[in-house]
């Protein structure tokens, strides 16, 4: 069994390795830190063997800037980095999102600002996510529960990176990031992969962000392809060449933010569970969900009405199916390791906010399931 | 004749530059398009990567794979180019501010690594785009808009810098010396690993007029009357140049270049399987 | 809440116990069960008092942390003192027979040569992780003996695989001796 691979124990920041060599990664850069680093370690290990690149930079931003130059040379690309590291990558971010190139940046969250409590768990980089990098932007981010899902939204990860040509977020945390459980590894031929699209092979007249008829992303082609395009982080013309042009400027940022706002229903994955009956629902995404769940299953065995609401996707947030879940459950209360991140959107999405609920940790541990059931004991 | 190389290496749609009048930059985006042209590179396989900043704005205007970058990052993007694809000739185009100051850091570890990639900094003393402030290279008692009394930072040396942190091929060049910097381009991407011209530009608009250096051509002549090239002073006692800067090759040696050495460990799992 | 076996390994620093847990879990695995195992980071993992943790269930395993452990395997003085009181009433507690202990603890106590076995017996301080291994084994029957022996082997370094399975048997052999008597 342990043998052939199919099941394992595998740690989460395993398991997002393994799911980006599944999906097809070939390059990785970055910068050591802590609790990131095992991605690093592994990906060192591991990139070689199938004949990738794997390079430690000099700092968090070389990491994000050669990351997205080995996407733009064509390999599918990938950095991990934790809290701190994360701010600094903010602005090469921003720059994957407006030249669109395709990426994927792991972020294990660790108790913050600052250094904060480097080995402690935390989810207090929600809204940095969507908000971290200066302007408008679009944003995708994924929260993995357990090790099996990590391996599962690192591929849709970079599925979504290459569909939509943006940087995706996976948002892990200490506790998934570090803990290993079992997982069933699955087969090859049952994994989806999505290639971005590249150019027609005889296109002289290839314009780097024009949009084909009947898509919604310009073709990529890589450097060294044979086109000699030109890539930069001013606002351009659909020729990929800088432009003042207020009118063209405002039709490119419409057009990026549009490429997640009109594709929200194909983005966004999420789960429930004990929904029958419920009068309030528990949310709850990453490590603290798997305390959510044994607090909900316990609290049902004493009879309390709760259901489970898991948002696999955090951006974009799942809206309509957050307002549904308020109009007929109606409580909700969010668990989260911050200060009410993830609250502050469902209290924008819901027009009933006297029926929200939160719980928030900042002590550098765990949610326990028991203070969930207290809490829940406590709203109904 | 030189109308044959530009329309061969430039997208003529983009030019004008957006240079001011009298710039030395485009002396040195012509020096490189000559190399290049002289070396018959394959165009698809060049990618020209720049950072933020009067200088980087060349690579928009040639005709190659270009990129511009984050300011201070253009390095680091095209460390990434260049490991994930090893065949491109990946050239690196920066300004003093942008290769010595906010990415300081990435020149001195492209340069531990050698890397093959060719870095030409167009050095004209002074942060252009942004109108005049010093930068890491501005001389000592230099005035700039944010040195209003008198730069009391000292200058770098960034051909030291480089060559003490590794790069195998160091040179510098000058904008006067047009015909000596095309040849130091040409070695510098002939160069198997990371390569850096130091090219000395002038900025008339900024740097000449807060220091009162007249007109463009007597910026290019003050070029030609401090520099010495490096055979020359070799042959002469250091009182007669000590106060000149020198220009030409400082340094061509050979060292094992990074992702051929990264290929060596690929390799190695291709034998084993 | 839900029926587990929720074990913490502790002693110090590069007594090897996180590969302990390791094994533990793919053990349990092997015999078909979920298992979590998860550790202590940071200036808490070097040296000192470290420890690992393993879940075992034949169900889910929601929550990956151990609160109450129910047993608990110390190794060292300060790493009983540390997490004595995280072991829940009526669990097991494995002990190193150097250790003092408080009186009327309302534990079931196995106090157990594992560190001396491993200097005396096998000559190699450093299998004393997989000694305590053998010793849970038989103390608990969390896993099968047929599968902790697997996932030792599949773990421990090449050449030392003899060494390691007599480790394992003298850690049974500690329990049984102990019944005999």
């Amino acid at each position: 069994m342990m043998g052939n691979r199919e099941v394992r124990l595998m740690q989460g920041n395993e398991a997002c390795v393994e799911g980006a060599l599944a999906a097809g990664m070939r390059f990785y850069a970055g910068y050591p830190i802590t609790p990131s680093t095992e991605i690093a370690e592994i990906c060192a290990q591991k990139l070689p063997l199938v004949g990738g690149k794997f390079i430690q930079m000099e700092d968090e931003i070389a990491g994000m800037a050669a990351t997205i130059g080995g996407s733009l040379a064509g390999l599918k690309s990938m950095t991990a980095t934790s809290g701190p590291g994360f701010s600094l990558k903010q602005e090469n971010i921003g720059y994957a999102a407006l030249t669109e190139t395709p990426c994927v940046v792991v972020n294990v969250q660790r108790y913050g600002p600052s250094t904060g409590l480097p080995t402690s768990p935390a989810q207090g980089d929600i809204m940095q996510a969507k908000w971290g990098t200066h302007g408008d932007h679009p944003v995708i981010a994924l929260s993995p529960t357990s090790v099996r899902e990590t391996f599962d939204l690192t591929i849709k990860a970079f599925n979504l990176s290459e569909k939509y040509r943006l940087p995706v977020f996976l948002m892990l945390d200490e506790i998934v990031g570090h803990m290993r459980e079992k997982i069933e590894i699955p087969n090859k031929e049952d994994i989806e992969i999505f290639n971005r699209l590249k150019p027609e092979k005889d296109s002289s007249e290839y314009k780097a962000y024009e949009i084909k008829e009947n898509e919604f992303v310009p073709r990529m082609a890589a450097f060294g392809d044979g086109f000699k395009f030109h890539v930069t982080g001013l606002m351009h013309d659909e020729s990929g060449f800088p432009t003042n042009d207020s009118q063209i400027s405002d039709k490119l940022l419409r057009r990026i933010m549009s490429k997640v706002d009109d594709n929200v229903d194909d983005i966004v994955m999420y789960e429930e569970e004990f929904m029958d009956d419920a009068e309030l629902v528990v949310l709850a995404y990453g490590g603290t969900y798997r305390s959510a769940r044994s607090a909900v299953k316990e609290a049902r065995r004493l009879g309390y009405k709760v259901g489970l609401f898991k948002p696999l996707t955090l951006w974009p947030s799942p809206d309509k199916k957050i307002k549904d879940l308020n109009e007929k459950t109606g409580k909700i209360l969010v668990a989260e390791l911050n200060l009410g991140q993830y609250f502050s959107e469902v209290e924008r999405i819901v027009s009933d906010k006297s029926s929200l609920y939160k719980l928030c940790k900042v002590t550098g541990e765990a949610i326990t399931p028991n203070e969930i059931l207290t809490k829940i004991r406590e709203v109904l | 004749m030189s109308s044959e190389l530009i329309s061969n290496n430039f997208r003529m749609d983009k030019l004008p530059h957006i240079w001011c009048p009298g710039c030395g930059h485009g002396i040195i985006m012509r020096s490189l398009a000559k190399a290049i042209d002289n070396l018959k590179l394959d165009k698809s396989k060049v990618c020209v990567v720049s950072g933020i900043g009067c200088s980087s704005r060349a690579p928009g205007y040639m005709d190659f794979n270009t990129l511009h970058t984050t300011h201070g990052r253009a390095l680091a993007f095209a460390t990434g180019i260049k490991l994930a694809n090893p065949d491109l000739e990946v050239i690196v185009i920066t300004g003093d501010g942008d290769c010595s100051a906010i990415g300081g850091n990435h020149l001195i570890h492209a340069s531990r690594r050698n890397i093959g990639i060719t870095t030409i900094l167009f050095n004209n003393n002074i942060y252009g785009m942004t109108g005049g402030q010093y930068s890491p290279t501005t001389p000592n008692k230099s005035y700039g808009t944010t040195a209003p009394f008198g730069n009391i930072d000292k200058p770098f040396d960034i051909c030291k810098l480089a060559d003490a942190a590794g790069a195998t091929y160091v040179a510098r060049g000058t904008a006067y010396h047009a015909n000596q910097l095309i040849k130091i381009i040409e070695k510098s991407i002939q160069n198997n690993g990371f390569s850096l011209v130091d090219a000395i530009s002038v900025c008339p608009t900024y740097y000449g007029r807060k220091n009162k250096k007249g007109s463009s051509v007597d910026m290019l002549n003050e070029i030609k009357d401090m520099t010495i090239d490096i055979k020359t002073a070799e042959k002469l006692p250091l009182d007669k140049y000590k106060d000149k800067l020198l220009i030409g090759e400082f340094k061509n040696t050979e060292q094992p270049e990074y992702t051929a050495e990264y290929q060596k460990i690929i390799n190695r799992f291709k034998k084993e399987r | 809440m839900e029926l587990r076996n929720k074990i913490r390994l502790s002693g110090s620093g590069g007594q090897g116990l996180i590969l302990a847990g390791i094994i533990l879990a793919e053990a349990a695995i092997l015999d078909g069960k979920n298992a979590v195992q998860s550790q202590s980071y940071g200036p808490e993992a070097r040296g000192g008092a470290s420890k690992a943790e393993v879940i075992i269930s034949d169900g889910d395993i929601d929550y990956p942390k151990v609160e109450e452990a129910e047993v608990l395997l110390s190794l060292t003085q300060v790493a009983y003192s540390k997490y004595v009181n995280t072991l829940k009433k009526g669990g097991t507690l494995i002990l190193d027979s150097s250790i003092e202990l408080s009186k009327n603890l309302p534990f079931n106590v196995i106090k157990i040569p594992i560190l001396n076995t491993a200097v005396e017996k096998i000559k190699k301080p450093m299998v004393a992780n997989i000694i305590a291994l053998g010793a849970i084994q038989a103390i608990t029957e969390v896993v099968s003996i047929k599968s902790l022996e697997k996932a030792v082997l599949n773990r421990v370094p090449k050449g030392t695989e003899e060494l390691n399975k007599q480790a394992l048997l003298e850690g049974y052999n500690l329990i049984k001796e102990k019944n005999r008597k």
